[in-house]
């Protein structure tokens, strides 16, 4: 027993020796180093604001049928929101049909020739925005622009009497797309292609420079065993991963109003299950690659099917059946599903056991070939 | 069992390191041809041989790096392929290109080794003995890769004998040093023997292999000498004469010509010029051939020296081909 104990506490003493190691040389690369905050910050703010740009300065048609001081005041302020941007007036509804239908605008303004009569009433719609649902995460922004104060004057309370606008006054309808896919659906995708690009880099560069440097001959002339180096070395990832995780929750809910509806634990939960299926395929990377330049490829080329085929920009279910099929195997597929369901949709992990299962499956998978393929090199 | 190694094994106590018949194929290639090697303990023994001559084959499959693919060895009685996980720890390794991480310092580096080797009783004070006897206090914050070749080479020998290891292997650990630090690297070699270590250094300078105790010369995989350097001078079948005052002529084209001439090298003013032994005449046929070209010059016999042992014995690997 003591026998056990003591090769235990020799293994945990290399173990954490390793990872110190690495942590230290980490913090001394200062390329890489800043690659850990920058990464994240960087592609959210590229995803983040290109979203935004789209919905700034939306080609807007009015049909201002009241042609009131009042319905003025409110198509001033929704220009001051500069979300949109009105470039064309009508008075007829089939020229802002057709300017709808011809792609011109992609949102309209329609204001009654009644508007003044429907404030004052409590049962009908004030205002109609009518939107281009073809484009994603238009239906997002007017729902937002409904729920504006809007009528109200500066520094003062709601207009009219103290009476404020009802939200549900003015009305949203989403033309062409009832899914009504939003901009908050990229930022908790943007979790795991982050997670995926900075882990499955990091840690096969990692692996691999000490095989370029020439350290690995010298570690393996030690009595570390593989299946030690490998997890020292992939341990201080996963705190990386998590921090990153951080990152993104926290710059996305400043920046763009992205919710956490689900449990923060399970979020985390469903990242670090990520974040070891991600470990594990760099690792495999390392197995393959003979250099650092070459680690790096490797990754880049395992990238680009996740980001295209796991449903984190283009939908999942308008793919082709073959398509669909490789995308089930890329772990980014699975967790799109699970970090979109805890974020946006509150589902707790059980109810999400399927994706969960699947990652599970990738992970053994992943981490059987590569620890077999690490074993061989040894040789 | 076969009979040789089991024979090895009854004079395991003496016998760092046997070798039979082993041998290591990449692909088509075979890096190690069928050696047999026995080192004694307590001995700095010698690789001798050009590049790709197999010595870091050699090395590697002895620490347990690279399987055979044909053959066993044995370290302190041990299977280098059952028991690699044990002799790795008895074992200190020191590979050709600087193998420590040159973004650690000095103590981070040593402290490392340590964990890895799960050096135990007062750690610290192990790593500053090594820093003393390998004259590293100046260099504990310094990180390895601002160090210079003889700097990070002293590293690299304190940190791969921190664990005391009972067997070295050092595969051509000068290769990168200026001669000062070669002479201070070899005194601490003959130190470590002295405490009881036992040395396997390959190199390819002739002076440092003179100074091992016993030497195996490598060719194309094969080993075609084995003996002390003083056995191997001694016992080298081929006679050696130095012409001197011959320089500017062509008596070096003339000199190869001859049939039993196995090697020319010019030293300076000399020329050194190896003879098959047994060669009654050959002196005689030397002079004739230089009075014939009139070229005035001195012909006299002298001793080998262990790069002529080195010329003979490569020339045979080849030729037995």
């Amino acid at each position: 027993m003591a026998a056990v104990a003591n090769r235990l506490g020799d293994s945990l003493r290399r173990l954490r020796a390793v990872a110190l190691k690495e942590v230290r040389q980490l913090s001394r690369d200062r390329v890489t180093f800043g690659m850990i905050v920058g990464v994240p910050l960087m592609q959210i703010m590229l995803f983040g604001y290109a979203i935004n740009f789209d919905v700034r300065n939306l080609a807007t048609v009015v049909q201002d049928g009241a042609n009131s001081s009042m319905s003025r005041e409110l198509i001033a302020q929704l220009r001051a929101t500069q979300v949109i941007d009105v470039r064309y007036t009508t008075d007829s509804a089939a020229e802002l049909d057709a300017l709808l239908r011809e792609g011109r605008v992609s949102m309209a303004v329609v204001i009654p020739a009644d508007f003044e009569r429907r404030l004052q009433s409590d049962t009908r719609p004030v205002v109609q925005i009518l939107v281009d649902g073809s484009q994603p995460s238009l239906s997002g922004v007017a729902a937002g622009i409904a729920q504006l104060p809007m009528l109200t004057r500066h520094g003062e309370g709601p207009y009219s009497g103290g009476k404020r606008m009802a939200p549900r006054r003015i009305e949203v309808r989403t033309l062409y797309n009832p899914e009504k896919r939003t901009a908050v659906q990229i930022v908790p995708a943007l979790i795991g292609v982050i997670l995926s690009m900075t882990m499955v880099l990091f840690t096969s560069g990692a692996i691999v420079r000490e095989r370029e440097r020439g350290n690995l001959e010298l570690l393996i002339a030690t009595p570390l065993s593989s299946l030690e180096l490998m997890v020292g070395k992939l341990l201080p990832y996963i705190g990386i991963g998590l921090i990153q995780t951080t990152i993104i929750l926290l710059v996305g809910s400043a920046l763009f109003n992205v919710p956490v509806v689900g449990h923060l634990l399970d979020l985390y939960a469903a990242a670090l299950l990520f974040i070891i299926a991600s470990l594990g395929l760099g690792l495999f990377v390392s197995t393959l690659a003979q250099t650092q330049f070459q680690a790096f490829q490797l990754a880049f080329v395992s990238m680009l099917p996740s980001i295209l085929l796991s449903g984190f920009m283009f939908p999942f279910e308008g793919m082709p059946k073959v398509v669909q099929w490789i995308a089930q195997v890329l772990p980014l597929t699975h967790f799109n599903v699970i970090i979109r369901g805890v974020m946006l949709r509150g589902a707790e992990l059980p109810e999400l056991w399927p994706q969960i299962g699947k990652l599970a499956l990738f992970i053994t998978v992943m981490l059987l070939i590569a620890v077999a393929r690490f074993k061989k090199r040894l040789d | 069992m076969s009979g040789p190694v089991a024979a090895a094994q009854s004079t395991a106590t003496s016998t760092a390191i046997s070798a039979r018949q082993l041998t290591r194929r990449f692909g088509a290639k075979v890096a190690v041809d069928h050696i047999d090697l026995d080192v004694p303990s307590g001995r700095i023994y010698g690789f001798l041989g050009p590049n790709g001559s197999g010595k870091s084959t050699t090395l590697r499959m002895l620490c347990g790096m690279l399987l055979p693919s044909e053959g066993q060895a044995e370290v302190f009685g041990l299977s280098i392929v059952k028991d690699a996980e044990t002799i790795r720890r008895r074992l200190g390794y020191m590979p050709q290109k600087f193998s420590l991480w040159e973004d650690l310092t000095t103590d981070e580096n040593l402290q490392f080794m340590a964990d890895l080797y799960g050096l135990t009783g007062d750690v610290q004070r192990r790593i500053a003995q090594q820093r003393a006897t390998y004259n590293l206090e100046g260099l504990r914050k310094q990180r390895a890769g601002t160090m210079s070749g003889g700097q990070k080479q002293r590293l690299a020998l304190a940190a791969c004998t921190l664990h005391e290891p009972e067997l070295l292997l050092l595969d051509e650990p000068t290769s990168a040093v200026d001669p000062q630090s070669r002479r201070d690297f070899w005194d601490r070699l003959f130190q470590l023997a002295d405490e009881g270590a036992t040395i396997l250094v390959s190199t390819h300078y002739m002076d440092e292999a003179e100074r091992c105790h016993g030497l195996a010369i490598l060719a194309e995989g094969r080993l075609v000498a084995e003996g002390s350097p003083r056995d191997l001078m001694a016992g080298v079948e081929a006679d050696v004469y130095e012409i001197e005052g011959a320089d500017g002529s062509e008596a070096p084209r003339l000199v190869k010509e001859l049939p039993f001439v196995r090697g020319v090298t010019q030293l300076g003013l000399r020329l050194r010029v190896l003879v098959d032994r047994g060669q009654a005449d050959a002196e005689r046929q030397l002079r004739a051939l230089l009075k014939q070209h009139d070229i005035d010059a001195t012909l006299a016999r002298t001793h080998a020296s262990l790069e002529d042992v080195f010329v003979v014995a490569t020339r045979n690997g080849s030729r037995g081909q």
